[in-house]
This record gives C-alpha cells, sequence and structure tokens, in this order.
C-alpha cells in the first residue's frame, strides 16, 4: 500500500480557485478564490444555499471539471496547476453525484460491484463485497433488483455503497442524503462516521443540513452565493467518537445556532 | 365478452371477412384469374409448392443473403456510427458522404452492385447491406451520441478504460435504439436480397417470383409472396425477441 506510508502534510490542498461558467453578459462566477487544506482523516462538510457552486467545487476536485484558475492537489499528485490539468484524479478517490447515477442495465449488486469489476476484482469476490456493502447500508433484500424498481432513498443508498466499496482514501460525496427520512439519515450518519473514522478516510461532504455537517464534521465551510465564496470555516470542537446524544447537548445546540447565523447572514 | 377474447378475435374475424369478400369478389366479377387469384387457389398452388424441396432451397439461398447483408451492417453501422460519435473529426469528415449516400436511391445501386460483385450470393448480400446500413447507423450514431455526461463522469471516476466504458455504458446506453434501427434494417435486408435477385441470378425467393411471372403461374406467384412476408415476418420475430433478452431493463421491453 503505496499510499499508507506516504506524503507528510495535507491530503487535499485547494488554493485560489476561481470558476467562471460563460462568457461576458452570461457569465456565471461559480467558486471565487477558493482554499481549502484537509489533513489525512479529516472530515469537511460543505455547507451552503442551492446554487452557489459547491458542486463545481466537489467536481474540480474530482478532476472532473476544470478551473478556471486555481490549484488543487490530492496526496502527492497535482491534478490542476493554474486552471490546467497536470495530473489524474485517480484510484483512492471515490465520488458520490448528487444524482445516484445507477446503471439500469445492472442489478443493485452489480452496480455496486461495478468499480472492482473495473479495477478486475474476479466476480465472486467483488459480489461479495458488494452484498455485504449493501446490507450496511440496509439494501440487503434488494441487491437482485434493478435500480427502476428501487426509491429515490434506496437509489441514494446504493449509489453510497458504489462509493464504499473500493474502501477509498478519498470520499467526495453530494448530498447524499438528500432524499432520506431522518431514522435512516441518523443510521447512515453514524454508519459513514464509522467507515471515515476506521480506515481514516479524508472526506468532503456537500449537504444542506445544517445538524448534518455540524455532527459528522471535523470543520464546516459556509459558503454564500452570488458571489460565490467562502464566508467562513468552523471547527467542531466534539470530541470523538461521537453518538447520537451528542445532537441533545447544549454545545452541540449552539453550533448549530451559530451556523445556521453565518449562513443566513452569508445569503443576505 | 371479456376484452381478452375479443383483441384475440376481432382480427381473426376481420381477416377471415377480407379473404371472404376477396373470394367472392374474384368469382362474381369480370376479373381473369391471370390477374388477381383466389385466395384458395393461392392457397392450393401454396401448398403444392410446400411439399417440394426446390422452394425450401430458395427460401434458403434468400435468407443466407438476406441474414448475412444486415450482420454486415449491424456490424458496419455500429462501429461507424461509436467511432464518429467519439470522434467528431471524422463525423466532420464523413458528411459529405453520409448525406449523399442517405440521398442516393440505394435501390438504384443494385445494377451497379450485380456488375461489380456477379451474379452469385454476393452481390445480393452486398445490396441487402446497402440498404439495411442505413437505419443501423444514424440510430447508432445518435444513440451514442445521446450518453449522458454524467453517466460518463462515473466511469471517468472509476478510471474505465474504453473497452470498459464501451461495454459497460455506450453499449447498453444506445442497444434500446440501435435495435429499433435494426427492425427497420432486416426489412431494408430482405427486399435487398429480393431485389437483387430480380435483376440477376439463378436463385432464391425473387427468382422464383420472376419464373412463374414469365409462365404466368399467378397463384404460385402470390404464394411465393406469402412465403417472403412469412420470411420477413420471422426475421422481425427474432429481432423482438433479441430486445427482450438484450434490453430487458428497458420501457420499450417493460413498458
Ligand atoms: N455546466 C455548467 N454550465 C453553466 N453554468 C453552470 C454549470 N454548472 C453549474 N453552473 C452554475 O454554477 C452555479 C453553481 O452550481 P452548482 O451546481 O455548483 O451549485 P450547488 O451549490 O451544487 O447547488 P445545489 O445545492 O442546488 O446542488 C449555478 O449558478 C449554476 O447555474
Ligand atoms: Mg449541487
Amino acid at each position: 500500500m503505496a499510499f499508507d506510508q506516504s506524503p507528510q502534510g495535507p491530503d487535499i490542498v485547494v488554493s485560489g480557485l476561481d470558476k467562471v461558467f460563460g462568457h461576458g453578459e452570461a457569465a456565471v462566477h461559480a467558486i471565487t478564490n477558493a482554499n481549502l487544506s484537509l489533513e489525512r482523516g479529516e472530515f469537511l462538510s460543505l455547507l451552503g444555499p442551492s446554487g452557489c457552486g459547491k458542486t463545481t467545487l466537489l467536481r474540480i476536485i474530482a478532476g472532473l471539471e476544470a478551473p478556471s484558475a486555481g490549484n488543487v492537489q490530492i496526496r502527492d499528485r497535482q491534478v490542476w496547476t493554474a486552471g490546467r490539468r497536470s495530473g489524474e484524479a485517480t484510484r483512492p478517490i471515490s465520488m458520490m453525484f448528487q444524482e445516484a447515477r445507477l446503471f439500469p442495465w445492472y442489478t443493485v449488486a452489480e452496480n455496486v460491484a461495478l468499480p472492482l469489476r473495473i479495477a478486475g476484482v474476479g466476480r465472486t469476490e467483488r459480489m461479495a463485497r458488494a452484498r455485504r456493502i449493501c446490507d450496511t447500508v440496509g439494501l440487503g433484500a434488494f441487491v437482485d433488483h434493478r435500480p427502476g424498481q428501487l426509491s429515490g432513498g434506496m437509489r441514494q443508498r446504493a449509489s453510497l455503497a458504489r462509493a464504499l466499496v473500493t474502501e477509498p482514501q478519498v470520499l467526495l460525496l453530494d448530498e447524499p442524503f438528500g432524499a432520506l427520512d431522518a431514522m435512516t439519515r441518523d443510521t447512515l450518519n453514524l454508519e459513514l462516521m464509522e467507515v471515515c473514522a476506521r480506515a481514516r478516510v479524508t472526506t468532503i461532504l456537500v449537504t444542506h443540513s445544517i445538524t448534518e455537517a455540524a455532527f459528522l464534521s471535523d470543520r464546516v465551510v459556509v459558503l454564500a452565493p452570488r458571489p460565490a465564496r467562502i464566508v467562513e470555516t468552523i471547527e467542531m470542537p466534539f470530541p470523538r467518537p461521537r453518538d447520537l446524544d451528542l445532537q441533545r447537548t447544549s454545545g452541540f445546540q449552539n453550533m448549530v445556532g451559530r451556523l445556521r447565523k453565518v449562513l443566513t447572514e452569508g445569503a443576505a | 365478452m371479456k376484452e381478452k377474447t375479443l383483441r384475440i378475435l376481432l382480427p381473426v374475424i376481420a381477416v377471415l371477412l377480407f379473404l371472404i369478400g376477396w373470394s367472392v369478389y374474384v368469382r362474381t366479377s369480370e376479373v381473369s384469374a391471370f390477374v388477381l387469384p383466389a385466395p384458395e387457389q393461392i392457397l392450393l398452388a401454396l401448398s403444392g409448392m410446400i411439399a417440394d424441396p426446390e422452394l425450401w432451397y430458395h427460401t434458403r439461398i434468400t435468407m443466407t443473403e438476406a441474414v448475412s447483408g444486415f450482420a454486415i451492417a449491424v456490424g458496419l453501422g455500429i462501429t461507424l456510427g461509436f467511432v464518429m460519435a467519439r470522434v467528431p473529426p471524422v463525423e466532420w469528415a464523413a458528411k459529405p458522404f453520409i448525406v449523399l449516400l442517405q440521398l442516393i436511391p440505394k435501390i438504384a445501386l443494385a445494377p451497379l452492385f450485380v456488375l461489380w460483385f456477379g451474379f452469385g450470393l454476393e452481390s445480393k448480400i452486398v445490396i441487402a447491406a446497402a440498404l439495411a446500413f442505413f437505419p443501423v447507423f444514424s440510430n447508432a450514431l445518435q444513440a451514442f451520441k445521446s450518453v449522458d455526461p454524467g453517466d460518463r463522469d462515473v466511469m471517468t471516476m472509476l478510471q474505465a478504460n474504453p473497452w470498459q466504458r464501451f461495454v459497460m455504458l455506450d453499449l447498453p446506453t444506445a442497444l434500446p435504439v440501435v435495435l429499433t434501427g435494426t427492425e427497420v434494417a432486416v426489412v431494408m435486408a430482405m427486399i435487398g436480397a429480393i431485389v437483387g435477385e430480380f435483376i440477376g441470378g439463378s436463385e432464391g425467393l425473387g427468382y422464383l417470383a420472376v419464373m412463374h411471372l414469365q409462365n404466368l403461374a399467378v397463384p404460385q406467384l402470390f404464394a411465393v409472396i406469402v412465403v417472403l412476408t412469412l420470411v420477413g415476418l420471422a426475421l422481425y420475430a427474432v429481432i423482438s425477441q433479441l430486445r427482450r433478452w438484450l434490453t430487458p431493463w428497458h420501457v420499450s421491453v417493460i413498458g
């Protein structure tokens, strides 16, 4: 495992990032001068209103979208340098998209096993691993269904399972729990926290839920729209391991209140 | 009566009424049996021909030509469609030829193909392929172009190689639309094979039809048309079955 004895210093570095869509009158400034730095195993959330550039930022970090200016470095690999591609964001990175993006021609288990199949893992092993991870996200009974037969929330869970099946070292999650009820959301939050802590996964989570951001994160980055920018980065000083009781403490409630305030002031 | 029974019964009754009307018309009017034989005469001719191995020989020839031409068209159509969808400069360069090929009545090329490829099976296969190519190609081109960029991002993040992308994403995405193209193509391939046999050659159902025409064996001519229709129907049924096997997830199968 080359990556385990790997580099000192931060895992993800974003510096001076700018993104403009379109030209002239129609130009949309989606990101202005974004700077982020994540240590190995750190959990960071992006919190901000719809349209403030969260998905765009995540896609640039993943190497899917070119920034207009700025640098992105993941591990020892430079992905973007001064707005130009300088490398691939490679395998230890896993991304879960805002839409589930499952392939209708595969069963749920085959979809979840797809990353392993592409990596060359044999059928028996990859299907066993896919089934195991489907169990963890509560889809054990649906592994042989097709995505079209699942509810929206179930599809999101399958998509999360697909993102986790490779045991990634860097995880980018775009609103993974948007379509879930509060109970399932709590369960999956705990599950995610456990997975990330166990393997020291460096994680960036996009979410609209203040509670979720505060509960899961080491730091929360609050973004604002028009012009899209980082308003403030706030530490979540709660000790780990955390459990759901934390959400009832006054310290946590105060933090949620503070985040809400920063969020509304940023949007104003 | 239940709707289900009606759905089966009504078309049967309609066809029977049509045949009876046809028969009565031929008997009562002055129309010559050389122009329009009665359906029962055609049936009689057909049953005579079915017993004769010669009909089966010619049927096999025509099917070989049509299916070979169809297979070539499908292979070429999917390959070229994919290449042009993924490498736009190739499409730009090929555009004038595509438009030209689309506008030429390809049937008119049939005599040329006979000239180039002779009076044997080859020329018929080429004509069948030429006619069947376009529906497959144009559907494949459109289908491969419309693969969702978001789905392609998934494959990019998974670092799929080009072959994995093709097998796991492009082909399954395109398949339903390509299959629709092949439904048209299989009919075109039949037409191509028959026209080729009309023009030159000494075997196949098209040749048989011309022979019966020259002998003024009109009921036999009609019988050949019936056989051709049945062959076309069989090929079409195979494609429908393929759709069921290859794209069981798609609305065209489920819905
Ligand atoms: N491909 C694109 N072309 C042009 N403009 C785009 C494109 N993608 C995003 N934008 C614009 O960039 C801005 C930020 O979009 P983005 O998808 O990053 O928002 P978001 O924060 O993820 O919102 P949401 O919470 O609704 O998902 C929006 O104003 C959007 O219109
Ligand atoms: Mg978004």
